[in-house]
Parts: structure tokens; sequence; C-alpha cells
């Protein structure tokens, strides 16, 4: 699993906000698309794509993408 | 886990109704206008129907019932058995099954008591209908199924109000040689606080404290007499527990996944439902959804997605289904069962 592959899926994960907007150092919380609604479309991208479960502590622990990366790297 | 068989029982029929009210998520206030289409889209949920406050589950199932007597034709003294599935029982005492026994006209030789059970009570209500029913020969039952949810939430928190919906349903069932249903039931009470209403039970009881709001944050608020739902807790579980509950059933039963016409899940949420039939390797057209029409009934929402969107294909022939309910409890369960030209009417409105 790599931090590149694992950005590039969280950015696929939106719909209204740019891909290219969305970098390793993001802190996607602060987002305006980034609500319940995301919480649970990443949760499942991460599920299927990296077999990882994330509770909401893991999604309020993380601030950039890269943070949520080193949680779902070390589960 | 407990996998089971239920032998010499047969599904003869199934129906449905709902409330003539009818809710548009896309006109839902709490979310922001700009939310509300990823909201539908996400979750799969766009229209509710709501019970008005004289219309109760009991009201729904047997409205249902009446339909599916009449159509069946039935001789209502020879239903032997009567099993109601609710979370919104008419009254704290006493049991709404025997309101029910009275209103459908049946026997007082007729067994009839409630089962406390929610998303996976359609499952569970099979299993328990059909466990007593094997060992009558001749005898015919009734499962009824369902909830009035709405009234259970508050409709200032953004987090329940938009996903449930009320439904009755009516299943009939007949002792018949040579037929039988297979399940997979489980249960992890871990985690019951995950769907929960807090008070007004007999471990918090009802005091007027109990009736203040919270806001817990922007756009949910709620008093501990109303329904709370922790999202991500139950997407998780979904997530977790449902592949292997249908994979293990199927395999104990040998009965091989492609074989199986549809899988009816419980119509929780439609980006977990998807997960999970990716997951299982199914097929789209094998899985039929109604949340978006008839939103989380919560234990009607099989039933309710057999009638709205299969009813014409198990009246003409026969059907392999696996079905599939998990929730609130936690409890989860699987079943599967053979149809053949089963009665299916169309759904009913009150």
């Amino acid at each position: 699993m790599e931090l590149e592959d694992f950005t590039k899926k969280f950015a696929d994960c939106f719909h209204q906000t740019s891909p290219d907007s969305i970098q390793a150092g993001t802190e996607f919380r602060k987002l305006e698309e980034w609500g319940s609604m995301m919480a649970l479309i990443v949760i499942a991208m991460i599920d299927a794509d990296f077999g990882k479960t994330i509770s909401s502590d893991d999604l309020k622990n993380a601030t950039t993408v890269s943070s949520l990366f080193e949680i779902v790297k070390n589960k | 886990m407990a996998v089971f068989s239920v032998p010499n029982i047969q599904v003869k029929g199934i129906s449905a109704a709902v409330p003539k009210q009818v809710e548009d998520n896309n006109e839902f206030v709490l979310l922001p206008e700009k939310e509300r289409g990823m909201f539908i889209n996400t979750v799969g949920i766009r229209y509710r129907r709501v019970a008005p406050e004289n219309v109760t589950a009991s009201d729904l199932c047997a409205a249902a019932a009446e339909k599916l007597l009449d159509e069946l034709n039935w001789n209502r003294a020879e239903i032997k058995i009567l099993v109601f599935i609710t979370q919104t029982p008419d009254y704290i005492i006493p049991n709404t099954a025997s309101l029910l026994q009275q209103k459908l006209g049946l026997s007082k030789t007729c067994i009839a008591f409630d089962v406390n059970l929610g998303c996976s009570g359609y499952v569970y209500g099979l299993s328990v209908v059909g466990s007593l029913l094997q060992n009558m020969p001749g005898a015919k039952a009734l499962l009824l199924v369902g909830d009035i949810s709405t009234a259970t939430i508050s409709m200032r928190d953004k987090s329940t109000a938009p996903l449930f919906s009320d439904a009755g349903s009516a299943t009939a069932l007949e002792f018949s040689k040579g037929h039988q249903v297979h399940f997979n039931l489980q249960t992890d009470g871990k985690e019951f606080d995950s769907i929960i209403i807090p008070g007004g039970g007999y471990r918090n009881r009802f005091n007027e404290k109990q009736l203040a709001y919270t806001e817990y944050e922007k756009g949910i608020n709620r008093n501990e007499l109303h329904m709370k739902l922790d999202g991500v807790k139950i997407f998780n579980f979904g997530l977790r527990e449902i592949v292997p509950n249908i994979d293990n059933l199927l395999s104990e039963m040998k009965i091989e996944k492609d074989s199986v016409d549809y899988f009816i899940f419980h119509q929780a949420n439609l980006l977990m439902l998807e997960s999970i039939r990716k997951k299982l390797k199914v097929a789209p057209e094998k899985v039929p959804y109604s949340l978006y029409n008839y939103g989380n009934t919560s234990s009607a929402t099989i039933p309710v997605t057999l009638v709205s969107k299969l009813n014409k294909l198990l009246e003409a022939g026969k059907a392999k289904l696996l079905l599939s309910g998990f929730g609130v409890g936690l409890s989860w369960g699987s079943a599967y069962l053979e149809t053949e030209s089963i009665v299916c009417p169309e759904m009913i409105e009150i």
C-alpha cells in the first residue's frame, strides 16, 4: 500500500471537489464537501480497496490524507 | 453459528402495506440543498412513507394480512400460528399479536405472540414460525412483520429522520412435506447501543428530563425517547458480518451461489448494500432495491422489496431466494428458500 495510490483513491471518493486539489497534505476535514456521507464513502473505499476497517475515531484523529494513510497502514 | 434447516414448511404468499403519505428527501429541510442529492445518491433513499398518528404497525400488517388471506382463499380457522415481529407495538402491555388474532377473526386455538426485533426480524420470524409449524401437519401460519419507525425518530435529527419509513407485511406459511427453509442466525449484544431508544423502558424509566432535547451537533437534536443511531458502527458491522454469514449458509447447505435467483437485503443504505453485493460477487440484476421509493422500513424491508420489485415474478413461477436481515441488537441472519407461484399482490396503500 503506497501513499500515492491511497491519496488518488481518497480523492476519487469526492464528487464536487477537484481530485487535483486533494494532496497527501490536504486537511480533508476542512474540505467543503466533507461530511458524514463522505465519511461513509471513504470507509467503504478503504474496506474495498485496502481490506481495512476504520472507525469514526480514526477519521477524527487524522488531520491530513497522509495521517489517515498511516492509521490505515498500521491496522 | 446457528446454521439449521426447518423442514416441512413452505411460503404460500407475501403481501405488504404502506401509509399513503409520502415524504420526499429532496425537500428535507435539515439537509442543505446541495447535500440532498448526495444523500439520495449515496444512501439511496428518496421517498419515505409516514403513518399518521392513528395508524400503527399492526394496522398496516392487518391490511396486508386481510388482502393476502382473501387472495389465498384460506379458511381462517385453519391458521394455528400468528407471530407479530415489531419494535413499535400498539401498547407496552399487552402483546399486539393478541389484538391481531381478534382483529383478523382467527380461532381461539391459534398461538399468537410478539417478538421484539427490527432489521433482522423478517428472517428470524420465518425461523420462529417455521419451527412451530413443522410439527403441525395440516396447519397454516401467519408471520406479520412491520414497524412505524417514523414515530420513534426526532424530526430535528438529520442522522435518522431521512432514513426511516413505515410499512407492514404479511407472510402466509403452510405445513408442506418435502419443502424446507435454511437459516443462519447470529447475534452480538456487545454493540447493543449502536441503535437504541435509551429512555422510556425499564432500565432508564420514564421521567420528564427524558423529554428535554439535546443538540449533539448542528442538525442533530433529539431527546431520550428518540432513536439514536451510530451510522459508522452500523456501516462497519454490515461490511464485516453479512458476507461471511451468507457464504457460510450457502456452503453449509451446499447451495451454489450462482443458482440463487435473487438476494434480498435489508434496505439500510445503498452504499453499504452495494459494498456487500460486490464482496459477494453477485450481479446487480440479482439484487433488487426498494429503498429509493420506500426507505428503511425496519423489519419490513425484505417483504416490501419482494412485493414492490418481484411480485409478478414470484406469482408467475419458481424462485430461489436468499434473504438477509441485519441491524439493531445487533442481530443478523440469512435464509434460503424456494418459492413456487406464490400469491403476492401489489403494494397496498392505506
